[in-house]
């Protein structure tokens, strides 16, 4: 009697020391067996937000080396624990069944994407900036060295890394490519 | 915001609550106007007028911080004889040049101590550089960053008057051209009542001096105008008058618009900067190395280590092959010498000039204006490397984007091959990004990339591996610098992944012991260190990732320096020198952060001091000094020249020493101020993809601003392709005040369409109060219109583009297109589709008597089309 009474949420309110059902009174067998995904995660690591320049700190909660859960850092001195919906859907930007993992080739006039291997397309696009690089070459311009070549540009986005804008600018450079541009001048 | 910066905006909600006002000036009431004690809606595009209103106030009502201007500022100082006022020349300054549309900054100068350059260490070759710059096109080529953050060489020694009442005194200069930005102009030019006007600046001017200070928060919606860095000037001269930069709680915060846009511009893949804003070397100003460090060998403050800085970057690049006796391979640098940005290269790949385009995260045919000329750039490339996540717009304009619906474009016409690469997402790789407050934080990585996806330090390391193994061997001069490259980052994993860390280190920089620096200061000019960019020197001291550090912010003080780490040296206040007062006292004890301690004979306080720490506060240069030591004690600003901030610009900003108000390219509003319509210096882009609509034309009777929403990122590629964040914004839409809805009888919730000279889109309608139309003093209405800009045809949730109803036209020092004001035409109902479009929009363009938008195939010229190449006409 005793059991089927205390499985009764009411009940439990009525008697319990939680007259205002908001905490053990409401709990269930059910809600006993829940665990959050961030309690069973192999593993925690220290992120940041993609999203905007903020820099909101996150943790991912990493399981059978799949993202679980991306949460904020409560650590974060900036963010203190809190994500804007941004920040909140970045698991759902890492783990997109829309997100296109396989390279894909379009040639001239082709009216279908194409599959590619990826170390084929690695090497046909360092044909092509070869090319590029030579046509658009030039040793002098209006009579003063510039030693560059016109042929190929770039634009990159503002989710860059630093390490990665960095080689970036020394590969292009070492090209003669100096129409570099990126997000920060829009 | 509180739109675009969420999370930030924590600590203005704080602020509130312990009792800061908080003001929003903007032209719509969005989530920030709610929780601001005030908001004023002023009309789009006039913010210099309201700046300047309050610059007026200040100075009428001697509101200013006298001690704080005159010592740190140059108010004091002597404008030359030959500089005239834009009050006097009908909104011009001395100096145009009308048929190149510049301007001669030489009138501009400061009136010299005694005679020209004696004060220059190098009197001759400053007089030689005085002459290189003067060339139009070096002007056009962002002279203004040319100069690296330090701003252009001053020629001399100003004289001053410390009481600040001779008449040419910039603070007199400053006082007259500010004299006629009165409230009732503001009015006039901003349709901001008088009463809110005073009220803010009473807020502002009360909360600033010795015990208070005031910040200022800007966005996108001050750099993206023709006028958009004289925006930022007119704040900076605000906030110094003010005395509030340098301080704590004072300053003016650049929200930057991305996870790592700070770091992009710092890093910088620019065409016109180096790392550490560097400037790129120019083919006629900088043929040597000697002529590239030539500005700075007079120069006083930390631009004076220019040479340091830079031979140090060619040794981090081109290692043992950069050597005293080769200028340390500074002609490896290929040159600039004009103006190669973003825009002027969708330009050129109309024209068939540029072959290939790598697109590396960004997603120009949404997140710029113009989507359509951009569409045509890219049709007309050889081939197009797009890394992203998603299958973007940018990857798929051959079959998918509009100008197929129209017949402008057609696969079988582009002959763009392009390469998707997917890219690894910042979970599964590790690196740092810079966020807005120079504030680097590591990344660790928490899973492998999939399938294919890599990330672009992959891509781009094992580019150069290829290239470099095809070159093995070359004789060929040019590709030396490829060959030369220090290239040998240590791989791990199956993918052969580079090590970010060592990167980050080469970018910290290496001394001659080959232990990483611990900041910028050990960097040499003699090649015996390397450092891939100097304002990071430090982020790895002692051998330490210092941007890994996470402190919890719990255990630490307001200032939390053990978070991460911030350029340079980790100060978290720049110029915090300027927090104490000349003799290095705290202002106030309220407002204490960094002071001079007499007993330990050194700066000290809650942050790093922005200053050498033991340079006494009476410090004066001795004859000769340079660098750093020809800065005296009581000069905070210690990356100018002069060790002052500058009220007035001698040099370096093209459209004038002084912010004046001029109206948007585009503007339904004659310039209440001055006889000059808009900016005269602007940039324009033509062709019969960009026509500009014409100001004042009833035909584009409307202004339109474009914004981004919170559950929104810029050109979608992040959002758009999410369910969450869809279902949170689902669809495309225009917000407009029930007076506009009336007048042009748009219906809320139902279709209206928009239209410009570019093109016309649709949109769902809003009507709501959050719109203001403005009422100017002349009885003229403008109405205004918002446009959020994340939608496209791709993803879940998918619309019209708001940026293809935009032009491109540009601010002359940063090359920024003026996207935040432009005009329109809007009516009920949706778009015509197909070819009808194009016969649309050309009806608009010849009623507003503009040239025609007709294209021939890809977008090419209509003339070269039938030159053989065939029509599609
Ligand atoms: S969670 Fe939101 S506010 Fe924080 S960094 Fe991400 S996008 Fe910005």
């Amino acid at each position: 009697m005793k059991t089927w009474l205390d499985a009764w949420p009411v009940f439990r309110q009525l008697t319990g020391p939680d007259p205002l059902g908001r905490g053990a009174a409401a709990r269930s067998k059910a809600t006993e067996g829940v665990v959050s995904r961030t309690a069973t995660a192999d593993r925690v690591v220290q992120s940041v937000c993609p999203y905007c320049a903020v820099g909101c700190g996150q943790r991912i909660y990493v399981k059978d080396e799949q993202i679980v859960q991306i949460e904020g850092d409560p650590d974060s001195p900036i963010s203190r624990g809190r994500l804007c919906p941004k920040g909140s859907a970045s698991k759902s930007l890492v783990t997109s069944p829309t997100r296109v993992t396989k390279v894909r080739y379009r040639r001239p006039y082709g009216t279908e994407w194409e599959d590619l291997d990826l170390d084929t397309a690695m090497h046909m696009i360092a044909d092509r900036v070869l090319e590029a690089r030579r046509k658009g070459w030039q040793d002098e311009n209006d009579g003063k060295r510039v030693n560059r070549t016109m042929g190929l540009a770039s634009l990159g986005g503002a989710t860059l890394d630093n390490e990665e804008n960095y080689l970036m600018k020394k590969l292009y450079s070492a090209m003669g490519a100096i129409q570099i541009e990126n997000q920060a001048r829009i | 915001m509180a739109e675009c910066h969420p999370v930030g905006f924590q600590w203005v909600s704080e602020a509130k609550a312990r009792g800061a006002k908080i003001i929003h000036v903007d032209p719509r009431f969005t989530r920030t106007s709610a929780i601001a004690d005030l908001h004023v809606p002023l009309r789009m595009g006039t913010d210099i007028a309201f700046l300047g209103g309050l610059i007026r106030y200040v100075l009428e009502n001697d509101l200013y911080f006298k001690e704080y201007v005159v010592a740190y500022t140059n108010a004091a100082a002597l404008v030359s004889e030959e500089f005239a006022d834009a009050e006097d020349l009908g909104g011009l300054f001395s100096g145009f040049d009308p048929e190149n549309n510049t301007y001669d900054e030489s009138t501009w100068q400061y009136e010299p101590e005694e005679p020209p350059h004696s004060g220059s260490d190098d009197p001759a070759g400053a007089a030689e550089q005085d002459e290189l710059e003067d060339h139009p096109e070096i002007r056009k080529t962002d002279k203004a960053q040319a100069a690296g953050s330090g701003g252009p060489p001053i020629a001399a020694k100003p004289k001053r008057d410390e009481t600040l009442q001779h008449p040419r005194t910039v603070f007199q200069v400053l006082k007259r051209h500010f004299a006629r930005y009165t409230p009732e102009m503001v009015a006039e030019v901003c349709g901001v009542e008088p009463e809110a006007f005073l009220q803010v600046a009473r807020w502002v001017t009360e909360n600033s001096g010795r015990d208070r200070t005031t910040a200022w928060v800007y966005s996108v919606g001050w750099t993206q105008h023709s006028v958009g860095a004289q925006y930022i000037r007119t704040c900076s001269i605000l906030q110094t008058l003010l005395g509030n930069i340098g301080r704590p709680g004072g300053g003016i915060l650049a929200l930057r618009g991305h996870a790592s846009i700070q770091g992009s511009t710092d890093v910088p893949t620019l065409y016109n900067l180096l790392p550490g804003y560097l400037p790129m070397p120019h083919a006629k100003q900088h043929e040597s190395l000697d002529d590239y460090c030539a500005d700075a060998a007079g120069k006083a403050g930390f631009w004076g280590n220019k040479r340091a800085y830079m031979v140090s970057l060619l040794k981090a690049w081109w290692g043992d092959a950069a050597t005293a006796e080769n200028d340390y391979a500074f002609d490896h640098m290929p040159r600039i010498d004009g103006d190669h940005s973003s825009y002027q290269q969708i330009k050129d790949m109309i024209e068939g000039k540029i072959s290939g385009y790598f697109l590396v995260g960004e997603n120009p045919t949404v997140g710029h204006p113009n989507g359509r000329m951009n569409r045509f750039g890219l049709a007309n490339l050889d081939w197009l490397v797009v890394r992203d996540l998603q299958l973007i717009e940018s990857a798929t304009f051959w079959n998918e984007s509009p100008e197929i619906e129209t017949g402008e474009l057609a696969p079988e016409t582009i002959a763009t091959e392009v390469f998707f690469m997917p890219a690894a997402s910042h979970a599964e790789k590790e690196g740092t990004f810079t966020q807005t407050q120079r504030l680097l934080q590591w990344r660790h990585k928490a899973v492998d990339p999939p399938g294919d996806a890599k990330s672009d330090l992959w891509f781009f390391f094992h580019l150069g591996r290829i290239l470099r193994e095809r070159l093995a061997g070359s004789t060929d001069p040019r590709d030396r610098p490829l060959l030369d490259l220090t290239w040998d980052y240590p791989v791990h994993g199956p993918d052969q992944e580079p090590s970010a860390e060592d990167v980050l280190r080469e970018i910290n920089g290496v001394g001659p012991d080959g232990r990483a620096v611990s900041g910028y200061l050990e960097l040499k000019d003699d090649g015996s260190t390397s450092c891939g960019c100097w304002i990071y020197s430090g982020v790895y001291a002692d051998e330490v990732n210092q941007s890994a550090r996470r402190r919890p912010g719990r255990e630490q003080g307001q200032v939390a320096s053990e978070w991460g780490w911030a350029w340079p040296y980790n100060r978290r206040v720049l110029y915090n020198r300027a927090s104490a007062d000349p003799d290095g006292k705290p202002w106030s004890e309220r407002k204490k952060y960094v002071w001079w301690d007499e007993e330990a004979g050194r700066w000290t306080g809650v942050d790093t001091p922005d200053f050498e720490a033991t340079k006494r506060p009476d410090y004066v240069p001795p004859e000769g000094a340079r660098a750093q030591d020809a800065i005296g004690g009581s000069d905070p600003f210690i990356m100018q020249g002069d060790g002052k901030a500058w009220l007035y610009a001698p040099a370096g900003v093209v459209d004038g020493p002084l912010p004046t108000h001029y109206e948007p390219a585009e503007s339904v509003v004659e310039n209440a101020l001055y006889k000059q319509q808009a900016n005269p210096t602007i940039e324009h882009i033509n062709g019969p993809w960009n026509r500009e609509n014409p100001s004042l034309s009833p035909v584009f009777p409307f202004q339109v601003t474009t914004y981004r929403l919170t559950e929104h990122h810029t050109a979608g590629g992040m959002s758009r392709t999410l369910p969450y964040l869809s279902e949170l914004q689902p669809e495309f839409f225009v917000e407009v005040s029930p007076e506009l809805a009336a007048l042009r009888g748009l219906v809320n919730g139902e279709f209206a369409t928009l239209v410009s000279t570019r093109t016309a889109i649709e949109a769902k309608v809003l009507v709501t109060e959050r719109m203001r139309p403005i009422r100017l003093r002349s009885g003229q209405v403008v109405h205004q219109i918002g446009m959020p800009y994340h939608w496209s045809y791709s993803g879940i949730s998918t619309g019209d583009s708001a940026n293809d109803l935009l032009g491109i036209v540009l601010d002359p020092n940063t090359h920024i297109q003026e996207d935040k004001v432009s005009t329109a035409d809007i009516r009920p109902g949706r778009r015509p589709r197909g070819p009808e479009l194009l016969e649309f929009v050309e009806g608009y363009r010849r009623r507003a008597g503009v040239e025609s938008g007709r294209v021939g195939v890809n977008g090419r010229e209509p003339v070269a089309a039938e030159a053989g190449e065939g029509s599609q006409q």
